[in-house]
């Protein structure tokens, strides 16, 4: 079973909780400016949104680096091996998500790696916007939301249209 | 660990940029923010000096905690001594701006001097630059921040800046952070318009480190586990922001109303949390959006609120028609109950234009009500007031004052001086509602007895936050008192003083402690930095940080005349609610509180006492 962190922007508040327990695992140091995870903040439209490495099933991040420093694991993460980067950031160029970044202090890129299975960022998180959830259910909740509402909708429309409890 | 240990010292006289290692004697004794810069504010100026001459220096100063993954952990203070008590000062912010000057690489900046020109600041790690301000001199708190994110091309900064309030000095401005937090009280605004320094704008690539990563993991997060199982933090915060208490003050016969005159507002579930997330009657659109966390905080109490936009107080004004900082408690009572005003879409447009000026909304409010009290006496008429209709209740009036002091243009200039020197002018300065020259903020203490003894000796002027005994009186945190009575309150209040002057200093928030105690703070300060630290230390270093604010504020002239309360409060009873009758009984709680304090009757700490603190 693949997992994948799925994000529910309307729970986040902006505390960057996640960049700090990112940052902590990754660099040994709270440091949000090397978190792997950002938070942006709308500020006008009132919404924060956690944002990361969505680990692409055909990466172009690893189909364009000419080193094959990135790999991909049995989970289907794609991991930057750091002793074979040598820190040319076509990969930062190549993403289409802006989610590889270069980190000027070791010379090398970083991205998420989903802590090899345990993603900090998540359990950090103390609204549940950042979940760490089977890839192929991931979308499941929302489906439940709609399906809700599309009862509710048969429901009040159309008192001739036949439910389910008759 | 927890601290840099390195602090950045400019000159603004001469434009002159030095570091310098931070003293960590003193982080032993002061541990960071307001303590420790306490310390340094008091060892650098004389205590008399006048707070909007150069001789005064302002620190914006962090606590070991600021920028790490405690909750709550992104505080940051500015101390000075405040423009508008002539006492110390330290006010208090959230936002990301303190983790940000962490991340930069420092505990704390301090400014002296006064520049010969308007600049500001910017910091990117350890390049640090003074800059012209001739583009943003004049411009609002808003304006700034997207000025200076657009010439540095980095949107990621974070900047705390004044307004026009804190360039014009309006004696109760604020420097605002993030765009709606701020350092609200004691005028700080106005001393960094003295300065003549706009704005300090942040970006740091730096991280910080704890002493003990894996113990000071563990104790973060079982204090997030105490925060999120406690009701006040955990739901009531969260989901009403401090406007919870509107309804539950009000019912407690606690809230001022129309400058003190009453103790129950009639309008005021109009401008409760409830009535700010129910969909109004005009658009269908509630007024709050959503709330939003400081950095690091897993309660976020903060509003996010959106006018109505056909509301008249917002019509051609652009600026306010988004979402932005929406009302907490204080700011609703200052803005409404205390004006009489019931509209809560004004009240969230006036409280939009602090933020963008950079004015404390309470004293604000407060000053509004006063000049509204000595409006109704025939004291001031439309002729003062430029021909705005004063009267207690109008929301165009009170949305006209804002734009005027925001400005300070007109009557606005009047409001400006704040309330007592408004009510000095008129002849009739004991109605103003403030102690120390600072306002009263938003409890009775006809209703709520120990807020009167906290009030009178607050080191900075008429203020909850330094010992918030609401919490035991109202809410029965850490244990119910009984509001009415006097008996017990002075030891109550010197403990609420001395535990908040620790969690001021660690880069904590103070409304942790609806659910923390000092047994919950004590071992992530004790994971994090160097030292042994524990409850019983730091409740001890609280009442240093007292007694040390407390002997600034002797020696700049305060004596215990000052530790005093408005005759309204001490001479005329409430008119009704649980409090019908009672005044505020403070004779009866001074001279205890003294004695438990170890001053002399005259509010003097006696040499016994500063040195069993070790205060030199």
């Amino acid at each position: 079973m693949q997992k994948a962190l799925v994000i529910d922007a309307g729970k986040c508040t902006g505390c960057k909780q996640c960049e700090m327990a990112c940052s902590y695992v990754k660099e040994g140091e709270f440091n949000v400016a090397k978190s792997r995870i950002r938070v942006f903040d709308f500020h006008t439209e009132a919404r924060f949104v956690p944002y990361t490495c969505t680990q692409c099933a055909e990466a172009w991040c690893q189909q364009a680096c000419p080193v094959n420093a990135i790999t991909t694991n049995a989970d289907g993460t794609k991991i930057v091996h750091e002793n074979l980067c040598v820190g040319c950031k076509v990969c930062t160029i190549a993403c289409p998500f802006g989610t590889v970044n270069y980190n000027a202090s070791t010379g090398k890129v970083i991205k998420c790696d989903l802590c090899l299975g345990s993603p900090a960022c998540a359990e950090a998180c103390p609204t549940g916007a950042i979940t760490f959830q089977d890839t192929e259910q991931a979308g499941f909740d929302k489906m439940k939301v709609w399906a809700s509402q599309a009862a509710n909708a048969a429901t009040h429309e159309g008192a001739n249209v036949p439910t389910a409890k008759g | 660990m927890g601290w840099h240990g390195k602090i950045l010292r400019i000159n603004l006289t001469d434009g002159t940029i030095k570091t310098e290692p931070l003293n960590m004697d003193w982080a032993q004794k002061y541990l960071g923010q307001r303590g420790l810069a306490t310390k340094y504010l008091v060892e650098e100026i004389n205590p008399k000096v006048d707070p909007l001459s150069p001789e005064n220096k302002m620190i914006m100063a962090t606590g070991p905690l600021t920028g790490t993954a405690a909750s709550t952990g992104g505080r940051y203070s500015v101390i000075t001594k405040g423009a508008l008590t002539n006492a110390i000062a330290c006010s208090n912010s959230g936002g990301y701006f303190g983790a940000e000057l962490k991340f930069a690489g420092w505990d704390m900046i301090i400014f002296e001097g006064k520049s010969p020109k308007p600049v500001y600041l910017t910091v990117f790690d350890d390049k640090v630059e003074l800059h012209d301000a001739a583009d943003i001199w004049g411009k609002s708190v808003w304006d700034a921040d997207e000025y200076i994110k657009k010439r540095h091309q980095d949107p990621m900064m974070h900047i705390s800046a004044i307004g026009v309030a804190g360039e014009n000095q309006v004696l109760y401005s604020c420097i605002v952070n993030d765009l709606h937090r701020a350092a609200g009280r004691s005028g700080v605004g106005a001393v960094m318009g003295s300065k003549n320094l706009k704005a300090v704008a942040l970006r740091g690539t730096k991280g910080v480190k704890v002493k003990d990563g894996m113990r000071f993991l563990k104790a973060t997060a079982a204090g997030k586990k105490v925060l999120q199982e406690n009701a006040v933090t955990g739901q009531g915060l969260p989901s009403f922001g401090t406007q919870v208490l509107m309804n539950v003050i009000n019912e407690a016969g606690a809230m001022p109303t129309r400058n003190h005159r009453q103790v129950q507002f009639e309008g005021a579930h109009d401008i409760s949390a409830e009535a700010m997330v129910e969909p109004r009657k005009t658009d269908g659109h509630p007024n709050l959006l959503t709330n939003q966390a400081c950095f690091g905080c897993t309660i976020a109490c903060g509003r996010i609120s959106k006018i109505d936009e056909n509301h008249f107080s917002i019509q051609n004004k652009p600026q306010y028609m988004h979402a932005s900082g929406g009302l907490e408690y204080e700011a609703a009572w200052a803005l409404g109950c205390n004006t009489g005003v019931d509209d809560l879409e004004a009240l969230t447009m006036v409280n939009f234009v602090c933020n963008e000026q950079g004015l404390d909304p309470i004293s604000f409010g407060a000053t509004v009500s006063a000049a509204m009290e000595l409006y109704d006496l025939g004291l001031i008429t439309k002729e003062t007031t430029g021909g705005i209709d004063l009267k207690f209740g109008s929301a165009e009036a009170l949305v006209k004052c804002v734009e005027l002091t925001g400005k300070a243009e007109g009557f606005g200039k009047e409001l400006g001086l704040g309330s007592l020197r408004l009510c000095q002018k008129y002849g009739r300065p004991e109605l103003s509602m403030s102690v120390k020259g600072q306002e009263f903020p938003a409890y009775d203490s006809r209703g709520i007895q120990g807020m009167g003894l906290t009030y009178a000796t607050s080191n900075r002027g008429a203020c909850h936050l330094r010992s918030y005994t609401v919490s035991s009186e109202i809410l029965g945190i850490p244990e119910k008192t009984d509001p009415l009575v006097t008996d017990g309150k002075p030891a109550l209040v010197k403990a609420f003083q001395d535990a908040t002057a620790a969690v001021d200093s660690s880069g904590l928030c103070v409304f942790t402690t609806f659910a923390w105690t000092l047994n919950d703070i004590a071992p992530q300060i004790d994971a994090a930095c160097e030292g042994e630290w524990t409850p019983e230390r730091l409740l001890e270093m609280g009442e240093r940080i007292w007694n040390m604010e407390r002997v600034f504020n002797n020696k700049a002239g305060f004596t215990a005349k000052d530790d005093n309360l408005p005759p309204r409060l001490t001479s005329e009873p409430a008119e009704s609610g649980p409090a019908k009758g009672l005044v505020n009984g403070l004779e009866k709680m001074l001279p205890e509180y003294y004695e438990l304090r170890g001053w002399t009757a005259e509010g003097v700490p006696t040499n016994e006492t500063l040195s069993r603190l070790d205060i030199a």
